[in-house]
């Protein structure tokens, strides 16, 4: 009797198992993106529109990077997420491994033209545009301010200590940069032997002034407390800190490098025309220019920059002025040497 | 009188012992089984995994199949042969329809970095038609392809079983012959690294001694409510999130921190002293947070250790100091021994401190593990490291046991 009642028991959670496993998913389409206000603002401008539109429902998660967890959900099988807001590194890495489905551009309203360059690709479409600039506090700095990486290095004119990220990643093209050469031309020389002895013999100047910072909180922090004059910093949390803290901090635009973070659609998607229609959505230019109401990242349909406000475009790595004078990163040349440049970077910092 | 009885002699008596023996010890066993089963599926295995993920590796044998199995036969004389150049285009020209090459691209650009482009690079441009010759085809794609060094890392990543992750993490290398040297003195890092994640460890614990020792013995030997206030002081921070109390020491040590402040009000310094994002902010925040781990069993030690002993010393004619350095100091080392051994452990391992409050070169191992585990995805590397960092720690508890004896040792 016993031991009925548990094969039953047995057999009712193993029906039940199975059923779960059999659903194909609990939503029409979930959608991972960054989390936190972030995701707040993607929510009310993306996320909950097209669901009310489409009468659909969409289930929402975070991403907190790496390939490896994209990896894992698309060779599992059905994977748990069906779009994924990914930053370019894990674009190409993912693109190559075939975890993306191919983007057909027949299938969005929009044409590869219709977006800024860089941003529409073979494996996914660029959402947001966000870049590191040269930043400082406006209200600690009297007579002229800084406006180049060059100025970066002047410890005479702006005394004090500087800010970089730990690393070789960016640092390398802002030294090159402060030492003259044009921003159209970093990332062929970086491509060299001499042009990375020549960054790092740039670093060299400045080596005992900065101060590494580790996460994207940190450099506001330090300018706020004085801890450094001049730092490199993302132009979003900049002006996010002007509207939250109230501060006065203040970005330059020439000599910045911006990146796209991009939506993707996992491979063993059901649905990938719905996954395209939202990707659509998503891209639709007024709807894009929304977004740097909630937070300062620029758009990436290249029709988005007329409907931005003027009180908007001046933060904006996608606004002409600013996007004239800046470099896009360069991920295929960091996936292919962030090992041995970084190991490079720290023989330099323990020399 | 006896006691002798039918069922308390002989045999009997016997089975009746065997089966109770055999009843407690399966009693034992059920119930030690449920923590013997946790450590091995959720420590032991993870553990082998790790040290297989270093040694072993799969990615080129089975993204370039053809070639793993003919790029063995080149001699190393020259370059290899046309049938080896023609593996390697149709391994290229079905991995890329197929979607198969990012994992030799990855494993090959981890030892020779520009690998990718060489891979990607040529499969590219390659299409179905044989040529007249997979060679001159090749090298014209990429001239790397005609680079004994290129081809020899491809040789040997053919094979999953490698030592090149482990060789790595010790600056060595293979050369072309095969032969294990150790890298030149400008290339290399990990050795330094090490030594500089000892030297961390070893300073923390020396500093956590010296400042932990006699706040343990004020509470061993102070009453009442002052011990309980010194507790709660001693554990609060222990209590607190790591995060928080390095957010905090920021506030005190920053150039316009309270230290800084508090230093130049007094006339000390004009201008403010470094006092974070180098060495010494590393080592104070990681010595403060580690404390705790001192004091507790340094306390327990002493609570334990009769006044009565220093007296007696004292009375048949000991100073203080002798009698302190003599008597009171041995019955403390098991209690220095657990306390050394368990901050040196936990800060040998240390990676959020140094990263928040550490200059560039005060980073440890465990920043090392994850760059290559969580950025660049190098887990043979990580996994080389990790099997690094775990030896360490290993080394140093065998040394432990041999000096102090493990049972001797008081936790707490």
């Amino acid at each position: 009797m016993r031991k009925a009642v548990t094969t039953s028991a047995l057999a009712a959670t193993t029906a039940l198992a199975a059923g779960a496993l059999a659903t194909p998913a609990l939503a029409d389409l979930t959608i991972a993106s960054w989390g936190g206000s972030y995701q707040d603002a993607q929510r009310t401008l993306y996320f909950e529109p097209f669901a009310e539109e489409r009468g659909i429902s969409i289930i929402e998660d975070d991403f907190v990077g790496g390939i490896g967890g994209l990896r894992a959900q698309v060779t599992g099988g059905a994977p748990n997420w069906n779009i994924v807001q990914v930053e370019s590194e894990e674009l190409i890495l993912g693109c190559e491994e075939g975890l993306f489905v191919l983007i057909d551009y027949d299938m969005l309203e929009y044409d590869e033209d219709d977006f800024i360059e860089g941003a529409a690709t073979e494996c996914g479409v660029g959402n947001i545009v966000w870049s590191k600039v040269l930043g400082y506090d406006a209200d600690r700095i009297e007579g002229d301010t800084p406006e180049s990486w060059a100025d970066f290095w002047d410890l005479e004119t702006w005394p004090g200590q500087r800010g970089l990220r730990r690393g070789a990643q960016y640092n390398l093209e802002f030294a090159l940069m402060a030492d003259g050469v044009p921003a159209d031309e970093v990332y062929d020389l970086l491509r060299t032997e001499e042009g990375v002895d020549r960054a790092f013999e740039k670093l060299d100047e400045i080596r005992d002034d900065v101060t590494w910072w580790e996460a994207g909180a940190q450099p506001l922090q330090m300018l706020a407390s004085g801890e450094v004059a001049l730092t490199s910093v993302y132009n979003g949390r900049l002006t996010g800190s002007n509207r939250a803290e109230g501060t006065n901090f203040a970005g330059v635009w020439p000599g910045s490098i911006y990146a796209i973070d991009s939506w993707v659609i996992l491979e063993g998607t059901p649905d990938v025309e719905l996954a395209h229609d939202f990707i659509s959505f998503a891209s639709h230019p007024e709807r894009q220019a929304q977004l740097p109401e909630y937070i300062a990242y620029g758009a990436t349909h290249a029709g988005a920059d007329e409907y931005i406000s003027d009180e908007d475009a001046p933060h904006l790595p996608t606004t002409p002025e600013n996007l004239e004078v800046a470099i896009e990163f360069d991920t295929e040349f960091w996936v292919e040497n962030i090992e041995a440049l970084n190991e490079r970077f720290d023989r330099w910092a323990a020399r | 009188m006896t006691v002798s009885g039918p069922d308390t002699t002989g045999p009997e008596l016997r089975a009746r012992l065997r089966r109770s023996r055999r009843r407690s010890t399966l009693i034992s066993v059920g119930l030690v089984a449920p923590v013997v089963l946790f450590l091995v599926v959720f420590f032991v295995v993870p553990i082998v995994q790790m040290l297989g993920v270093s040694v072993y590796d799969r990615s080129v044998s089975d993204g370039m199949p053809r070639t793993a199995a003919v790029i063995g036969t080149w001699d190393r004389d020259g370059l290899p042969g046309e049938h080896v150049y023609a593996a390697i285009a149709e391994d290229l020209i079905e991995g890329q329809a197929e979607r198969a090459l990012a994992g030799p691209a990855r494993r090959l650009n981890q030892e020779l970095s520009g690998y990718r482009t060489v891979i990607f690079g040529t499969a590219r441009g390659l299409s179905e038609e044989p040529p007249e010759s997979w060679r001159e085809t090749l090298i014209e794609a990429d001239e790397r392809w005609g680079d004994p060094a290129h081809l020899v890392v491809l040789q040997r990543a053919v094979n999953p079983l490698t030592d090149y992750f482990m060789l790595y993490a010790l600056d060595m290398e293979r050369d072309i012959e095969d032969a294990i040297r150790l890298q030149d003195s400008d290339e290399r890092l990990f050795l330094g690294l090490i030594q500089r994640t000892l030297t961390i460890a070893v300073t923390v614990t020396l500093v956590c001694l010296a400042m932990g020792y006699p706040v343990a013995f004020l509470l061993a030997n102070i009453g009442g409510s002052l011990r309980y206030a010194l507790l709660v002081l001693v554990l609060l921070p222990f209590w607190t999130s790591l995060l928080v109390r390095t957010a905090a020491w920021i506030v005190v040590l920053q150039s316009e921190g309270i230290a800084n402040t508090f230093l130049m009000w007094a006339g000390f310094t004009h201008e403010p002293i470094r006092m974070i994002y180098n060495r010494f902010g590393t080592i104070v925040v990681m010595s403060q947070v580690l404390l705790p781990f001192m004091i507790l069993p340094l306390y327990a030690v002493m609570s334990g250790i009769s006044h009565w002993n220093m007296r007696a010393a004292q009375s048949l004619g000991a100073t203080f100091s002798t009698a302190f350095r003599r008597v009171y100091v041995p019955q403390t080392l098991p209690g220095v021994a657990a306390g050394t051994l368990l901050v040196f452990m936990l800060s040998v391992g240390y990676y959020i401190t140094p990263a928040l409050v550490g200059g560039a070169s005060d980073q440890m191992l465990s920043y090392f593990i994850a760059f290559y585990a969580n950025e660049t995805v190098n887990w043979g590397l990580a996994a080389a490291l990790g099997t690094v960092l775990m030896v360490i720690v290993l080394t140093m508890f065998l040394i432990y046991n041999w000096i102090f004896g493990l049972d001797r040792m008081k936790l707490s």
